[in-house]
C-alpha cells in the first residue's frame, strides 16, 4: 500500500503585475474606508483568493541587505534590535526574511499586499502636505507581535499567506503620479521588515519627483535606520508606550530602541511625528503620559506633533472597552500642561483635538474633517494672525 | 498583561461541534488518553539495524514490520492490526502530520508513512479519508511525496492548498490560524516528526513539530520557544485530535539543526512510538544527548540552549504528558 498518485500543479497564486485596472479596484477599497474609522483596511480592496503559493516566485526574492554570516550556514540579521539568528531554512521573526544556504533573503521585494490611495491625514501626518494624497502601500510581516494589532491578518501572517501583486519600484512611482498622489507610503504592516523594496521604490519615487512617507514602529537596529529612513521624506513613529514591561509583554518588542530611533530621526532632520495608542488600564496613567511628554520636550523638542489615539478591541486584546474619549483628552491635556504645541486626538470624528492651532494666539489653523484638511491657514509656514512659525512641510 | 486561554465563543462552538462528530463516529472515551504502564506513559523505541538492507534507501518490507512491532509493544495487543484498532475506528478522517522541512536529507520517511496507511486502511478507514500533509506542497515534494488531491485514494498535499482558519485560536503565549487541513480534513491526528537538533529550541521532534500546523511559526522561536510550544500544543483543535505520535528516527541529528547537515546526522534505523507526546520527546531528546556525547560535543543545557519546553509541556498549567523518567516506560525492542 502507498500513497502514490498524481502530481498537481502547484496553484500559483500570484499575478501580474499591479496594473491599473487593478489599481482601481484599490482605490475603491480606500473610498469605502474614508471617513469611517480610522484603522485601515488595507487588503479589502485586494482581489480576493488563496493563498499565494509557497514564496518561491522568484521575483519576489532579493538578498537582504542586513545581515552578517555565520558558520555553519547561520546568518545574524542586523535590521532590528531583535537580531535573529536564522539556521539554513528558516526564517527571522518577520516571517519574511529566510536563509537559503547561508545567504539571507528578502520574500516581500515587490510584493504588495496592500494598496490605496489614503489621505496623507490618515497615517497620520497632520503637518506634512495637508490635504493630499499618498500612494499608500505594505506587504505581509511584521518584526513585532502587538496583541492588539488593528492590522494583524496583513502584519502576522507569512507572505505567502496573503494574496500579492508584483509591484516594482518604478511601476510603484508611475503609479503615484498617475493618481497625483505627491508621496508614496510605506503602512500597514512594519516597512522596516521590507527595508529593501522601501529604499529602492524610494529612489525611483524620488527619480520621478515622489516623496516618501513612512508609517513604523521604529524598532531598528541604528545602521538600517540611517540606511532606509535616511531616504524618507518624513516619518510617523508608533510609540507604542513610555513602559518598558509594556514593550516586554503586549508588543514583545522593546522600547529604548524606539525612543534612540526617535532622537536619530531628529538629527537626521527628518520631518517626525509621534503617534500613541492608549489601551485602557495599559498605558494610560497620568504618570506615563507625563513621562512621554517631558521625554519629548527634552529629546526631541516641544513642536514634535504628538497624537493620542482611540483603540478598538482587535486581535488578541479584545478584553479591553473603546478607549473613552475622556481618557484622550486627560492625556492631551497632560501633554499641553508640560509644553507640548502640538498636541492631537484621533480616531475620534469631530473631536475638536484633531484641528491644529497656533500655540501662541491659539487660533485655529488647520480644521480637519474625518481624514481631510478641510481648512488650511497656514501661509509661509506661519500663523496668518500672529505670524508665530509653524513647523511642518505645508506645500509640496 | 493576562494571557487569552481560550479561543472566541465562535471557535468553541466550532470545537464543540467537530468533538460531537467525532463522538458519533464511534471513536471510544479512552483513545485520547495516554496508554500507561500503572501510573507511567509508555514510549516504545523500536530498532533494525537492518532497515536499509545493504542500500541506503529504508526498505518498505522491514519498515512495516518495524511499524508492527513497535505497535504491539506500545498497545499490549497481540496484533498490530489489534493494535491499530486499539486506537481508531472505521469511518474516521485521519491526518498525518509529517515534517519535510530538511528534504530528503531527514523528513519523515515515505517508507513509514505509506506503511501507517496501508495499516489505517486494514482497520477499516478509506484511503480518501487519511490525509498525509505539511505546510507547504513542495517540501513535499522535495522529501519524495507525491501529491494528491481528490478521489478514493490517499491524499497528500501542503496547508498552501487550502490555506488557514480566518478566526485566531489562542492559548497563552499562543494566538495563530490553524491549518484547514487539520480543523476540516482530520478529526484524528497522528503526529509523525523526525529527531532533530534545533539550534534555538534544543531540539524538534513531536511537539515542536506542530508549528507546521500554524500560520506563524516565526513568532515563537524566540526564549528557545519556551512556552511558546507548550501553549501551542494545548490548542484544543489540535489537543483534541491527537492520538498517537510516531518519530522517524531513521536517520536523526545530534547537531546543526533544523536544516539538513549529513555530517552531523546518523542512521539512528529506529521509530519510536507514543500517545504521550512529552514522554517521547524527553526520550528522543536523551537520544540525542547520547549521540552528543558520543561525538565528544556539549550537552545541550552547556550550550545554552535546553529544550525547556518539555518541562514546560510537562507542568501543571499544561499536564501534556510527563517528562519526569521515572513516570516513563521506555521500551526498547
Amino acid at each position: 500500500m502507498s500513497c502514490s498518485s498524481n502530481f498537481l500543479d502547484a496553484q500559483k497564486g500570484a499575478k501580474g503585475p499591479l496594473d491599473r485596472r487593478l489599481f482601481l479596484k484599490c482605490a475603491l477599497g480606500a473610498g469605502a474606508a474614508l471617513g469611517m474609522s480610522a484603522t485601515a483596511e488595507p487588503a479589502s480592496g485586494m482581489p480576493s483568493g488563496g493563498t499565494s503559493g509557497s514564496g518561491e516566485d522568484a521575483r519576489y526574492v532579493a538578498e537582504a541587505r542586513f545581515y552578517q554570516k555565520l558558520a555553519n550556514r547561520k546568518i545574524k540579521c542586523q535590521l532590528c534590535p531583535r537580531a535573529c539568528t536564522v539556521g539554513d531554512r528558516e526564517r527571522g521573526y518577520c516571517g519574511v526574511r529566510e536563509n537559503r544556504g547561508g545567504v539571507y533573503y528578502t520574500l516581500v521585494h515587490s510584493r504588495v499586499a496592500a494598496a490605496h490611495v489614503d489621505p496623507i491625514e490618515k497615517k497620520p501626518l497632520f503637518h506634512y502636505l495637508p490635504g493630499t494624497v499618498a500612494f499608500s502601500l505594505g506587504t505581509a510581516g511584521c518584526n513585532v507581535n502587538c496583541k492588539f494589532c488593528q492590522n494583524w491578518e496583513l502584519s502576522q501572517s507569512r507572505p505567502e499567506q496573503i494574496p500579492a501583486q508584483y509591484a516594482p519600484p518604478r511601476r510603484v512611482a508611475e503609479l503615484a503620479q498617475e493618481y497625483h498622489c505627491p508621496t508614496i507610503a510605506y503602512t500597514y504592516n512594519e516597512p522596516v521588515i521590507f527595508a529593501e523594496y522601501l529604499m529602492d521604490t524610494a529612489d525611483a519615487g524620488h527619480a520621478a519627483g515622489i516623496r516618501s512617507i513612512v508609517v513604523s514602529n521604529g524598532y531598528m537596529q541604528p545602521e538600517s535606520l540611517k540606511a532606509a529612513y535616511g531616504k524618507m521624506d518624513a516619518v510617523k513613529i508608533d510609540l507604542k508606550s513610555y513602559a518598558e514591561p509594556f514593550y516586554h509583554n503586549v508588543v514583545s518588542g522593546q522600547l529604548k530602541p524606539v525612543l534612540e530611533t526617535l532622537v536619530t530621526l531628529r538629527k537626521m532632520g527628518k520631518w517626525t511625528e509621534i503617534v500613541y495608542l492608549v489601551l485602557p488600564t495599559l498605558n494610560d496613567s497620568d504618570a506615563e503620559f507625563r513621562g512621554l511628554a517631558k521625554w519629548i520636550k527634552a529629546n526631541l523638542g516641544a513642536d514634535v506633533p504628538l497624537h493620542f489615539t482611540q483603540y478598538h478591541p482587535e486581535y488578541l486584546l479584545k478584553n479591553l472597552p473603546i478607549t473613552p474619549v475622556s481618557t484622550l483628552e486627560r492625556a492631551h491635556a497632560i501633554a499641553e500642561a508640560e509644553g507640548l504645541h502640538y498636541v492631537y486626538i484621533g480616531n475620534v470624528p469631530g473631536h475638536p483635538a484633531q484641528n491644529t492651532y497656533c500655540p501662541k494666539c491659539r487660533k485655529m489653523l488647520v480644521e480637519r474633517v474625518g481624514f481631510t484638511a478641510s481648512k488650511v491657514l497656514i501661509h509661509k509656514n506661519k500663523c496668518p494672525y500672529c505670524q508665530q512659525p509653524i513647523p511642518g512641510v505645508w506645500n509640496a | 498583561m493576562s494571557s487569552s486561554h481560550s479561543g472566541s465563543r465562535r471557535d468553541f462552538l466550532k470545537g464543540s461541534l467537530s468533538g460531537a462528530a467525532w463522538l458519533c463516529a464511534g471513536g471510544a472515551a479512552a483513545i485520547a488518553e495516554p496508554v500507561a504502564v500503572g501510573a507511567k506513559s509508555r514510549v516504545v523505541v523500536a530498532r533494525d539495524a537492518q532497515l536499509r538492507g545493504g542500500g541506503s534507501t529504508v526498505e518498505f518490507g522491514r519498515m512495516a514490520a518495524l511499524l508492527d512491532h513497535a505497535m504491539v509493544a506500545l498497545t499490549g495487543r497481540k496484533s498490530s492490526v489489534d493494535a491499530w484498532k486499539h486506537l481508531f475506528r472505521p469511518g474516521e478522517t485521519v491526518g498525518l502530520k509529517v515534517n519535510t522541512l530538511g528534504g530528503r536529507g531527514i523528513s519523515t520517511n515515505v517508507q513509514l508513512v505509506a506503511a501507517v496507511c496501508g495499516r489505517l486502511q486494514e482497520v477499516g478507514i478509506r484511503a480518501g479519508d487519511i490525509v498525509v500533509w505539511d505546510r507547504d506542497s513542495e517540501e513535499l515534494e522535495r522529501a519524495g511525496f507525491h501529491l494528491a488531491e481528490g478521489g478514493d485514494r490517499v491524499q497528500c498535499f501542503g496547508t498552501d492548498r487550502v490555506g488557514y482558519e480566518p478566526e485566531l485560536s489562542a492559548w497563552g503565549s499562543v494566538g495563530s490560524r490553524l491549518s484547514k487541513i487539520l480543523t476540516e480534513r482530520c478529526n484524528a491526528l497522528i503526529n509523525l516528526p523526525v529527531l532533530k537538533d534545533h539550534d534555538g529550541a534544543g531540539v524538534t521532534i513531536a511537539l515542536k513539530n506542530m508549528y507546521g500546523v500554524i500560520n506563524n511559526p516565526n513568532k515563537y522561536h524566540p526564549n528557545g520557544c519556551d512556552p511558546f510550544v507548550a501553549d501551542l500544543n494545548m490548542l484544543p483543535e489540535i489537543h483534541s485530535r491527537l492520538r498517537l505520535t510516531i518519530c522517524d528516527a531513521t536517520t536523526a541529528m545530534y547537531e546543526g539543526g533544523p536544516g539538513y547537515k549529513p555530517e552531523h546526522s546518523w542512521n539512528a534505523n529506529a521509530v519510536l512510538v507514543s500517545t504521550d507526546s512529552v514522554a517521547l520527546d524527553q526520550t528522543g531528546w536523551q537520544m540525542i544527548e547520547r549521540k552528543r556525547a558520543e561525538k565528544g560535543l556539549k550537552t545541550l543545557e552547556a550550550e545554552g540552549r535546553p529544550p525547556r519546553y518539555i518541562a514546560t509541556a510537562a507542568d501543571a498549567a499544561h499536564r501534556l504528558g510527563t517528562n519526569d523518567p521515572r513516570k516513563i516506560s521506555v521500551v526498547e525492542t
